[in-house]
């Protein structure tokens, strides 16, 4: 009883020391990898991994770089799936890049296309609206299943290659 | 009532746990920042020079120091791999299709024919070939299967061409001219590797550059040709210029221009010219294959007269840059290195892959990195042109072995000296255009349509050469 009373306060001091290494460390991580950078639509912030050079130089030579940046095309215009897309892609690229596991030459994945269809048609809707009412329901499955817009224009965001 | 809560109740050995999972999480957390500090340095910084590299430095090993991950797949060459129609193996294409021996008949390539293997095995083969075993050959061939630029300069200098920077590039064209026209066994014992880094790039600041005196020349006498040549803009500007002094790739093509150049530097036509075994390349008219026909019919050139015909014919080389140069892929500002030796990624750094080979065996990062259809798509792609290729070829193959027979037979029979004149002419100009699309090492991928366009003017050229002997 007495042993116990005497060893909380150093134990709890210790856990408390470790928590704020922990913070101190993740703390820094974040401002050293400039992870708020992530939080803004600043198109820098996607090389900071050098790694996305290629893409942005690209974007840089595309027709819609004076319309679009990549938040427009690449992730939902709405507050909340957004942010929650940030997230997800954010873990993902995270992830990909440290344990270097990914597809070369890098590919989108099957739900990014899918938002990137939706924020075509978000933008272009008026021009779209026949093939679109034609497609169906603008569910992403639905719309990536039967029209494709960058099956064809594939070049409108990273620069020609054809 | 609920109970207070008391840290005294927590048990000491939750706090043992939750020490030990804090202490991981921050090793975690400093693993990661490691991991983000090397990707920086790595974007940062590609290469660290470990030793100075100039122009007496050859050996590419040495470069290998500074620049390890381009010089591992550069020693790569070595493997040995078949393709459907090619690859790397040193298989014997007579024994492979017994037609060629009739077709090269009086020819040192009718007494062997093998694939060609990698980079890495380009010089011990040519040592190696009966072509310069059983037949005396030029020191003209090191052009291309050797490092010989300080072979060349030592050479030049020896010839009284001054010994300094600036006259670099004179005494390499003066050496160059001298080991042309010397015998192969003496030349190549001036020369120890196949080529190297240096061949490609400047040692100082890796650019890439032209070294090759018979692509300087031959690119200079292409710019001044009339034959339109959309893919190489750099080209096209300097004659929307008023051609003015010379067309000098070195400072005038782009990189990515450059990115090809490097390779056309010998994967091309040439001939030895004159008895000073001048290499050259025939391009005086353009690239196409009747325009180098036209040339090599105003000069009066032939590889050899037919043992069996008497035709006087042309043995077509390995003309990749010009039937390229007829293809989609040029005309789209597609180059050499980029099916050839595409960017793998090592790490952070992008790094152009120095293991040369057909991109049927690098189909994931050759063509997938502007075409997004699957591999096995990509490559049925591929098989469906060359299969259709390789059956136009035989039936080619075909049609000039039977006007040589017919040939044979005329002669035999004694037949006017006009029509088997006219006959063996017809030879000289299907046996040409066959040889193109057959030395040309894409089985007529490089460019599909005018693959097909040729070898459907041998077949005619062939069968007009029987019909003028049956009239």
């Amino acid at each position: 009883m007495t042993r116990q009373a005497l060893s909380h306060p150093l134990l709890l001091a210790l856990v408390l020391g470790l928590i704020g290494v922990l913070a101190g460390v993740g703390g820094y991580t974040f401002i050293y990898a400039k992870g708020y950078s992530y939080l803004s639509n600043d198109p820098q912030a996607c090389a900071n991994c050098h790694i996305m050079r290629g893409e942005l130089d690209g974007w840089q030579k595309s027709s819609h770089h004076t319309v679009a940046t990549c938040n427009d095309c690449h992730v939902p215009h709405a507050f909340i799936p957004k942010y929650l897309t940030k997230l997800e892609n954010g873990y993902a690229h995270s992830r990909a890049f440290t344990f270097q596991d990914f597809h070369e030459p890098i590919e989108m994945r099957a739900q990014s296309r899918a938002i990137v269809l939706e924020n075509c048609v978000e933008c272009h809707r008026e021009m779209v609206s026949p093939i679109t009412a034609s497609a169906g329901s603008f569910g992403h499955n639905a719309l990536s299943a039967q029209v494709d817009c960058i099956q064809c224009h594939r070049a409108v965001g990273h620069g020609t290659l054809d | 009532m609920r109970p207070k809560f008391d840290l005294k109740s927590i048990p000491t050995g939750a706090y043992l746990v939750i020490t030990v999972v804090l202490a991981l999480l921050t090793v975690g957390l400093l693993l990661l920042l490691q991991n983000i500090n090397e990707r920086q340095r790595e974007a940062q910084q590609a290469s660290f020079q470990v030793v100075p590299l100039s122009e007496d430095v050859v050996d590419p090993a040495v470069w290998g120091q500074n620049y390890p991950y381009q010089y591992d797949n550069y020693k790569r060459t070595v493997d040995i791999q078949r393709t459907r129609y090619g690859g790397s193996e040193a298989f014997q294409r007579l024994d492979d299709d017994t037609r060629w021996r009739t077709i090269f008949h009086g020819y040192p390539f009718g007494v062997d024919y093998r694939e060609e293997r990698g980079h890495a095995y380009m010089l011990v083969d040519q040592r190696d070939t009966e072509r310069v075993k059983q037949f005396k050959q030029p020191g003209a061939c090191l052009h291309c299967h050797a490092s010989v630029l300080p072979a060349y300069f030592q050479k030049g200098i020896e010839a009284g061409v001054p010994n300094d920077a600036a006259h670099r590039t004179e005494a390499i064209q003066k050496g160059f001219e001298i080991v042309n026209s010397m015998p192969y066994s003496v030349a190549t014992q001036l020369v120890e590797h196949p080529i190297t880094c240096n061949d490609c790039h400047t040692p100082e600041t890796m650019q890439l550059r032209i070294t090759r005196p018979g692509f300087l020349t031959g690119v200079n006498v292409l710019a001044n040709s009339t034959d339109p040549v959309p893919h190489l803009p750099s080209i096209e500007r300097w004659r929307a210029e008023g051609k003015k002094g010379t067309y000098d790739p070195n400072t005038m093509a782009s990189r990515q221009e450059m990115r090809s150049f490097v390779c056309a530097q010998c994967h091309v036509e040439y001939y030895f010219k004159g008895t000073e075994k001048l290499l050259t390349y025939p391009w005086q008219n353009g690239l196409k294959v009747e325009q180098i026909e036209a040339y090599y019919n105003e000069v009066g050139w032939k590889d050899w007269t037919h043992k069996a015909s008497g035709a006087t014919v042309l043995k077509a080389q390995h003309p990749e840059f010009e039937l390229w140069s007829q293809g989609v892929h040029a005309r789209s500002g597609v180059a050499c290195a980029d099916c050839h030796m595409p960017y793998q990624r090592i790490g952070a750094v992008k790094v152009s892959d120095h293991h040369v080979r057909s991109p049927m065996l690098n189909i994931n990062n050759a063509c997938q990195t502007c075409h997004k259809f699957s591999e096995s798509e990509m490559l049925a792609r591929v098989t469906t042109i060359q299969d259709r290729t390789k059956i136009l070829m035989t039936r080619a193959e075909e049609s000039v072995v039977a006007l040589i027979g017919d040939i044979e037979k005329a002669q035999a029979a004694n037949a006017p000296a006009d029509k088997l004149a006219a006959a063996r002419d017809l030879q000289r100009k299907a046996q040409w255009r066959l040889d193109f699309i057959a030395a040309e090492n894409s089985m007529g991928f490089h460019a599909p349509q005018e693959a097909a366009r040729i070898l459907a003017e041998a077949i005619d050229y062939a069968r007009q050469g029987q019909l003028a002997l049956a009239q």
